[in-house]
């Protein structure tokens, strides 16, 4: 984990005597409502349904046991005692009251936190994979690379006020759990031929009203160059993006108007300026940031392989919880566990105070006082001893955390919707919940296996609908709530946009037709095939046919 | 009389900042004048061999390069903020300075507001003429705002990262 010195700590406490004076202009009505909203977009305040809502950065998913402890406090002391997990691994307040934001940001600080540039039109938070770090497949852990990003990102003079917002993750791993192509600009590790690290960059990914994978530009950008090349990329798109259509206005729109090509002309035009400039990285520099992220202390732990296959047996449950809910680790004799934010009743991604500091408590006794957040809205404890895990799993149970779901229909990842936000057409939690009771016998769930379920709202799709496997996609027929149904979306390597099914349901609808895509993928698959690989093999129609049979 | 922002204190504009649709023969010879881009095209030799000052301004949709290196002919140059929330202006402000080597007055003209000066500072800019509805001493206290900087940019050609 990073640790803040004195520079990075001035940095956000100017930030809190920035934001105070500002909010306190506002309120007194120096500053207008449109002047004042560009400020608070870029600190992660939106004007919501109810309330405003802050979003906390979670740089690249994160957080100390410490900074655990302080959502708590916060969702208790400023809201109503629960905070939500995005799809950008941030942490989002659903009440809090204008007038204390400064205040909350104050406590924020004390623990390394702010919420800068988690929303508006500028560099936003840096995402990665969840495991980065301690996944088995990895080349590189991409969180320094995240935190020297972070940095160069965080009040860049020059990109503050770009064309749209500006999204990047970046990938360390054999697998993308960092849905790379899917983002404005994804980086993920490639070595030479002389071995030497460097990074294949993709521009002009993103969902949204016009989902798109993005194109690679580069093949090997030697890493001393990342900064100028990304300084490159933003100066381009900053000075030819298009801002008279907001719609329009995102570097995908840009880069497919001048071609790939054309743009990474463009932006190497650029880079024989920068090229060696003082923007290029140092060894040292990047052993300063590396060093945060060094190993814990790992023990050397024999094989736990017998053990755990006895209590797999004594105990089913188990058994299926560390199926789906655990990851292989690089280290022998400890896991990744994933506590799922999905039971079936609770809003996808919700997690309270009380659950906070139970997850604080756990981080310390179990995976060395740290957590991370993923965009599939779940947390992570990345270094848990094998021998310990029933131990675990029994207090996870206690605390609502053990649903044995991940990576399954009901582990969906789901928008806010109409429920709180106030541009979506359509609630989305009660789609996600209706569909869970449907799906809620395990043996079913286990079953039908892995399959990305993701629902948003409205066409600004922060539920990923278009990478589902299965995608729902809110929409207003006039002035009623309806369903779009789209399959053959992922968002893993070789990302693809989902295909829509046909004409949108009613609400009620909803849990009817899902369990007849699956009908039709599980008499249609062939062993081990998962949902993605059977609609793959026998297309949308079979699945056309099935749902909107009994319509005619 | 407007007054601007210039190196950190409000002083009296003497400049007359010529709107796009003047036509040069309109101009008078002594004032000090800032040219649309546009008239620097088609009259650029006349305008040089002018008594008074010289600067030219830039709109957010025209490009640093078409000055290039004859920066060096102005005393002003002016880019344009049509709104606060175009920021254009600030990677041709630091083309000039940067790529260019421009020394002169680089002014931010339009949408100019106390909470991005910071920025724009950073960017080369050391003139600021603050929309007219507003305080430019006011406006002083948006310079202070972080510091600390991590980027290289125009006012600190290095980045933290080789001063930390």
């Amino acid at each position: 984990m990073y640790v803040y010195d004195e520079y990075d700590q001035r940095i956000i406490e100017d930030r809190v005597k920035q934001f105070r004076d500002q909010t306190r202009r506002y309120l007194a009505g120096e500053l207008s409502e449109e002047e004042f909203r560009p400020l608070r977009l870029q600190n992660g305040l939106y004007v919501q349904r109810f309330a405003p809502m802050l979003r906390v950065a979670v740089p690249y998913g994160q957080l100390t046991s410490r900074q655990a402890r302080m959502m708590a406090k916060i969702a208790r002391d400023y809201d109503k005692g629960y905070a939500h997990i995005s799809t950008r691994q941030n942490v989002q307040f659903n009440w809090p009251a204008l007038e204390d934001i400064p205040d909350i940001l104050e406590e924020l600080a004390t623990v390394q936190m702010h919420a800068i540039q988690t929303s508006g039109n500028c560099l936003r938070n840096v995402t990665t994979d969840q495991f980065a770090g301690v996944a088995a497949d990895e080349l590189i852990d991409s969180r320094p690379w995240c935190e020297i990003v972070r940095q160069w990102t965080t009040f860049h003079p020059e990109f503050a006020y770009l064309p749209r917002k500006f999204k990047i993750a970046i990938n360390g791993s054999t697998s993308d759990r960092a849905a790379i192509e899917v983002h404005d600009i994804g980086l993920e590790p490639v070595l030479n031929e002389a071995g030497d690290l460097g990074f294949r960059v993709l521009v002009g990914g993103g969902l949204g009203r016009t989902p798109v994978i993005g194109a690679f530009i580069n093949e090997f950008l030697p890493w001393q160059d990342l900064l100028s090349y990304l300084e490159a990329i933003l100066r381009v798109y900053n000075r030819y993006g298009r801002r008279d259509n907001k719609y329009k206005a995102r570097i995908k729109i840009l880069v497919k108007a001048l071609t790939p090509e054309v743009f990474a002309e463009r932006v190497e035009a650029e880079m024989v300026h920068l090229r060696g400039g003082s923007n290029t990285l140092t060894e040292a520099e990047v052993q300063r940031i590396a060093k945060h992220f060094v190993d814990p202390d790992y023990k050397a732990l024999p094989d736990f392989g017998a053990e755990l296959a006895e209590l797999d047996k004594q105990h089913p449950g188990f058994a299926r919880w560390r199926t789906r809910n655990t990851l292989a680790h690089k280290k022998p004799g400890y896991v990744a566990v994933t506590l799922s934010l999905k039971p079936t009743g609770v809003a996808p991604g919700d997690v309270t105070d009380k659950q906070w500091d139970a997850i604080a408590d756990m981080a310390d006794r179990y995976s060395f006082g740290q957590l991370r957040t993923s965009h599939e809205q779940n947390i992570i404890l990345a270094d848990v001893e094998e021998n310990r895990l029933f131990a675990m799993w029994g207090e996870l149970r206690e605390n609502g955390f053990a649903t044995p779901n991940i990576g399954l229909l009901t582990d969906m990842i789901c928008c806010p919707g109409g429920d709180f936000c106030s541009l979506a057409n359509a609630k989305s939690i009660p789609i996600a919940e209706s569909i869970q009771r449907r799906f809620e016998d395990l043996d079913y769930l286990f079953d039908i296996g892995e399959l990305d379920l993701n629902i948003s709202g409205c066409m600004n799709a922060c539920g990923h609908h278009h990478v589902g496997h299965i995608g729902i996609l809110g929409v207003d027929k006039k002035g009623a709530e309806f369903y779009q149904v789209s399959l053959g979306g992922s968002a893993s390597r070789d990302a693809s946009l989902g295909k829509i099914l046909g004409p949108s349901f009613a609400q009620d609808a909803m849990p009817d037709v899902i369990e007849k895509l699956i009908d039709v993928y599980v008499e249609k698959r062939n062993e081990d095939e998962r949902f993605i690989d059977t609609y793959q093999r026998i297309g949308i129609d079979p699945f056309k046919e099935r749902v909107y049979a009994a319509n005619h | 009389m407007q007054r601007i922002i210039k190196n950190n204190q409000v002083i009296d504009e003497t400049w007359h900042l010529l709107p796009k649709e003047t036509t040069f023969d309109e101009i008078s010879n002594c004032d000090d004048l800032i040219v649309p881009l546009v008239m620097w095209r088609e009259h650029g030799h006349a305008l040089k061999a002018r008594d008074g000052g010289l600067g030219v301004w830039l709109d957010s949709d025209e490009e640093a390069e078409e000055l290039g290196e004859d920066v060096v002919h102005f005393q002003v140059i002016a880019l344009n903020f049509p709104a606060f929330t175009d920021g254009r202006s600030y990677s041709n402000a630091r083309l000039l300075r940067d790529r260019y080597g421009y020394k002169g007055e680089l002014r931010a003209i339009g949408d100019v507001l106390r909470d991005q000066l910071f920025y724009l500072h950073r960017c080369g800019f050391d003139a600021f003429a603050i929309r007219a509805d507003k305080d430019p001493y006011e406006a002083l206290e948006g310079l202070k705002d972080f510091s600390v900087t991590y980027q290289s940019s125009t006012d600190e050609p290095m980045p933290l990262f080789r001063r930390r």
